[in-house]
């Protein structure tokens, strides 16, 4: 060997596999203004599509009129529910087995729903179409408290649903009942109950939000009548889904739609789903045989496509004097909206809620959830979450702190007592999931230890006692939070979405020279793909991720899959990867073999080749083994490298973490300070720890911006009053804290290579630790539970409330 | 609707169009100019995302008039790489300190940041804060957006950028 040989490391540290912090390969183009999303898409003659919407939360359509819109300059179409009937595409179905109206079918049921599609040369002819359609309507009672949507005398909301006595998910209690879900053991919850020393009882609502994605929802449909194919760009987080919905229900074949999802600005869940806009646009295509965009405002965003969360949750814990927990019982009312376009896998109305028991050792929990209609927003998907996960951590997170607070027991030591101990797992919780790794208490007092924990709980006693001495008008909060997630849906026996298995796939293919291309059944929408993705290939195979491209969102060349959402790329996706990858190794080991003339098993894997054991010297490198791949195989075997998996996965993944807030809260005006913020995330085997810090440091931004005031909210007729983000929380660099970030690293031991995913985690763990904070800060006031969201008005009112304010 | 013609200066180039009284910059500067790396995020100035550079102030070009810009000197994203095509330190510092995910505001956050520099040539982390205010980030939750400017100065005033402890 001469100097110039690389070592080992040098080696090693060219791939810039797994655990490189691997500047990601999509900000070259995105720094530039090179992306290419959605609205940067032009095809020739193309037209654009914009809505009529309703005023009304309630009201029945009386007449739709579009005589003057049609004599407005450039303006081509109108397009009604009646247009759409000659299709049978008035209505579509939604993922959760209901069904939606695309375009107002004698009635509206949420304000801004989609009643008219007016199509024009350009989006400013379409807007003044849509000023000169006229629809008259004829009010009606709305429907906004959920609570009161099951009473006796509640409006009838869905007409086309009378006399439905069961819906896709069993029976229907009341007209504007759609599902109940239960889970656990009812009797032996009740009997823990029954015997239980302590107990606590509260109804914790977490309400609606909105992912909101900087880029709203878009598409460009192009109907192509020679060739009878459609081809659909759009912000589509699952573009196969996508191509299936349509395939299903435009009747078109499923080979002449193509499915294209280019660079997208960000998604939280909010373009999983499929919203009228898609329809629409595809119909006024195919009548106008134009290519026509459509591109939701900001306003419509918010308002109309999609929300997420509003859960009210009615928690019990049982337990001993001790701290130890003996049982869960939860009842839920959640709230759909007018139709229920819930995103969660097929067979799980509620999505994975029954990780309620969270990261304790529940003996038995009973858990009961009621859908219900309601003249707001239908959607339901998952921000920045596992499906209906955030809800589930905020409803336990918060449960036990009050458990502590009424046993005087430190909420932290609460906790560690009730934790699921490292040689419980594989661990299966009282709610039916088996939890696969885990090692909470580390965690616990490893953030705690960072934190000074203890030293936080010393200061704020002294800052109360000078609080009750009048001699500050300042308190202090310690909001902490321990959550388990449940990600990567999923195995086949459990998930599916319209009745496809919910595995996810990789197909790689190695060139001649050393590189190749890896393509993907998901989409990234910020993650990082592209940079990652080349990661797992360069650590698995030995070739440089910088010579490894990947591609995503093409429906024609990706391999079939679920697409990205519920934190499951990693632990779906990563898995088939690494899958592929080994397939590609394997015929590479019997190349190196044949060409070095050993026995495959007298090789060994070396970083970037492959080497015969005990003779260093004789060595093949996976690029020399690429040329020969393609140029001298051994007799009898194909020649090519190139491998795809599809890969079902055996279990869920349950990443966790330690998070822990500390907040002053000024009592006469509510303003509250976050003073620090520490996340402890354990996500398994870390691929690029760069990208998991960046994913925790916008997932516990989002988890902030909820906690502390982002809600959609409704007047009691039914009118969005955060319709703008003049209105919506949006925290900007002022407003957001600081992040402290740590780790450990509990690998899944069912995962190829340990992963379990990050992305979602910290909106899962940051909310309750928010509202923790808050409300700890109170609690030594009186109160045991103060509702989210946090802002300014709400702590002022609280204080008031707990006579701190005159 | 009769149509005006404007020209101005984008990118250090002389452009025209015909545009109608009520064309936005941003639909202007996207549609009739095909410079795509102008995004759109609200429509209400809140989002920042539109964000351009007009006549030395940066300018939220949803709520311009395109013929309000008639003779302004005009600068996009497309116009902030060094002039032998390099990535300029703001983009190198965006990068490096990995201050974007999904790519969507970057090209606004540069551009503010950008005059911000010029305006400041060293903020203190406060001044950047309140500096970006005005252009909102979904994903990166403005940490590594301060870093990367923080970056980018330190390059431009050829001082040693010091990443800071966490």
């Amino acid at each position: 060997m001469n100097d110039m040989t690389p070592t080992r490391e040098q080696r090693s540290a060219a791939l810039e596999g797994m655990g490189c912090k691997r500047k990601r390969v999509e900000d070259i183009r995105f720094t530039q203004g090179k992306g290419n999303y959605v609205d940067d898409v032009k095809l020739p003659g193309m037209l654009h599509g914009d809505f009529v919407r309703s005023p009304h939360a309630h009201a029945r359509v009386k007449k739709i009129d579009d005589t003057e819109a049609l004599k407005v300059p450039g303006v081509l179409a109108v397009i009604t529910a009646e247009t759409l009937k000659t299709v049978n595409l008035a209505w579509m179905p939604t993922l959760a087995g209901d069904v939606q109206m695309v375009l107002a079918d004698g009635k509206v049921l949420f304000q801004n729903q989609e009643v008219a599609f007016v199509v024009a040369t350009d989006r400013y002819a379409a807007d003044d179409g849509i000023n000169k359609v006229v629809v008259e309507y004829e009010q009606l009672t709305p429907l906004i408290d959920p609570f009161k949507a099951m009473d006796a005398d509640a409006p009838v909301l869905r007409e086309d649903l009378a006399g439905k006595t069961s819906g896709a998910h069993g029976p229907r209690k009341h007209h504007n009942h759609i599902f109940e879900w239960t889970v656990g053991d009812k009797e032996l919850t009740d009997a823990a109950f029954n015997k239980a020393e302590v107990t606590i009882k509260e109804m914790i609502s977490y309400h609606r939000t909105h992912p909101s994605p900087l880029e709203t929802c878009q598409c460009v449909c192009s109907f192509d009548k020679i060739k009878g194919e459609l081809t659909i760009y759009g912000t589509f987080q699952a573009p196969h889904v996508i191509r299936t919905v349509v395939s299903l229900i435009a009747k078109l074949p499923e080979q002449k739609i193509h499915v294209i999802a280019p660079d997208i600005g960000g998604g939280f869940g909010n373009k999983v789903g499929a919203y009228p806009g898609y329809i629409c646009a595809a119909v006024a295509s195919i009548v106008t045989g134009k290519p026509v965009k459509w591109v939701e405002d900001r306003i419509e965003n918010l308002t109309a496509t999609s929300f997420a969360r509003d859960y009210h949750m009615t928690t019990e814990i049982a337990a001993t004097r001790e701290g130890k927990v003996t049982g869960l019982r939860v009842h839920v009312l959640a709230d759909h909206g007018a139709f229920d376009a819930c995103a969660d896998p097929s067979k799980w109305p509620a999505g994975f809620f029954n990780i309620v028991t969270g990261s304790y050792d529940f003996p038995t929990a009973h858990l009961s959830v009621d859908g219900i209609y309601t003249n707001k927003a239908p959607g339901g998907v998952a921000y920045r979450c596992s499906f209906r996960v955030t809800e589930a951590a905020y409803c336990i997170e918060r449960a036990m702190d009050i458990l502590a607070q009424k046993l005087d027991m430190d909420p932290a030591e609460l906790r560690l007592k009730n934790f699921i101990k490292p040689e419980q797992f594989p661990y299966h919780s009282a709610l039916g999931w088996e939890y696969d790794s885990g090692d909470y208490a580390t965690a616990m007092k490893k953030a705690m230890e960072s934190t000074k924990y203890a030293e936080l709980r010393k200061e704020q006693a002294v800052k109360r006692a000078a609080f009750k001495r009048g001699e500050t008008r300042e308190i202090m909060g310690i909001g902490v939070s321990f959550f388990t997630e449940i990600v990567g849906a999923g195995p086949s026996k459990n998930c599916d979405i319209l009745g496809i298995a919910m595995f996810d796939s990789c197909e790689i293919r190695m060139h001649p020279t050393g590189a190749g291309i890896a393509r993907m059944g998901t989409k990234s929408q910020g993650q990082g793909h592209e940079t990652t993705w080349a990661q797992i290939i360069a650590t698995e195979i030995g070739i440089p991720a910088d010579n490894i491209m990947v591609e995503e969102g093409n429906t024609d060349t990706a391999p079939y899959g679920l697409g990205t959402y519920g934190s499951r790329s990693t632990p779906v996706a990563g898995a088939a990867i690494a899958m592929a990858a080994r397939k590609i190794k394997a015929k590479a080991q019997m190349i190196a073999a044949y060409k070095l003339e050993v026995h495959e098993d007298d090789l060994e894997f070396d970083i970037d080749g492959f080497r015969v054991k005990g003779l260093p010297e004789k060595f093949m490198s996976m690029k020399d083994i690429c040329w020969v791949a393609y140029n001298s195989v051994p007799p009898g075997m194909e020649p090519g490298l190139e491998a795809v998996s599809y890969y079902d996965p055996p279990n869920m993944t349950y990443p966790f973490g330690a998070y822990i807030c500390v907040m002053d809260i000024d009592v006469d005006t509510g303003v509250y300070k976050v003073r620090r913020f520490h996340a402890l995330d354990d996500c398994g085997t870390r691929i690029n720890p760069m990208i998991i810090e960046g994913q925790v440091h916008g997932g516990l931004t989002e988890a902030f911006a909820i906690a502390m005031g982002q809600e959609i909210r409704y007047d009691a007729e039914g009118n969005v009053v955060t319709g703008s983000f003049m209105d919506f929380f949006m925290p900007t660099a002022v407003e957001t804290p600081h992040w402290e970030t740590d780790f450990t690293v509990t690998p899944s031991p069912h995962h190829p290579i340990g992963a379990k995913g990050v992305g979602e985690s910290p909106n899962v763990g940051g909310v309750p630790a928010f509202s923790n904070a808050v409300n700890d800060a109170f609690s030594f006031l009186g109160s045991t539970h103060i509702q989210m969201p946090h802002d300014y008005w709400r702590n002022w009112k609280a204080a008031k409330e707990l006579g701190a304010v005159a | 609707m009769a149509k005006t013609h404007i020209t101005m200066k984008v990118n250090g180039t002389e452009v025209e169009g015909l545009v109608e009284p009520r064309t936005l910059l941003v639909h202007f500067i996207r549609e009739n100019l095909q410079m795509t790396g102008t995004h759109i995020g609200c429509e209400t100035t809140h989002c920042g995302a539109c964000t351009v550079d007009i006549d030395g102030m940066s300018i939220k070009s949803c709520t311009m008039f395109a013929v309000q810009a008639e003779g302004s000197d005009v600068t996009t994203i497309e116009g902030m790489a060094n002039a032998d095509g390099s990535l300029s330190a703001l983009q190198e510092g965006f990068r490096m300190m990995h201050g974007l995910q999904c790519g969507f505001c970057t090209p606004g956050m540069i551009l503010r940041a950008h005059r911000l520099l010029k305006e400041n040539p060293s903020p203190t982390e406060a001044e950047i804060r309140m500096g970006i205010s005005g252009n909102i980030c979904r994903c990166t939750g403005y940490q590594n957006i301060v870093k990367a400017i923080q970056y980018a100065a330190a390059k431009i005033n050829g001082t040693q950028f010091q990443e800071a402890a966490e």
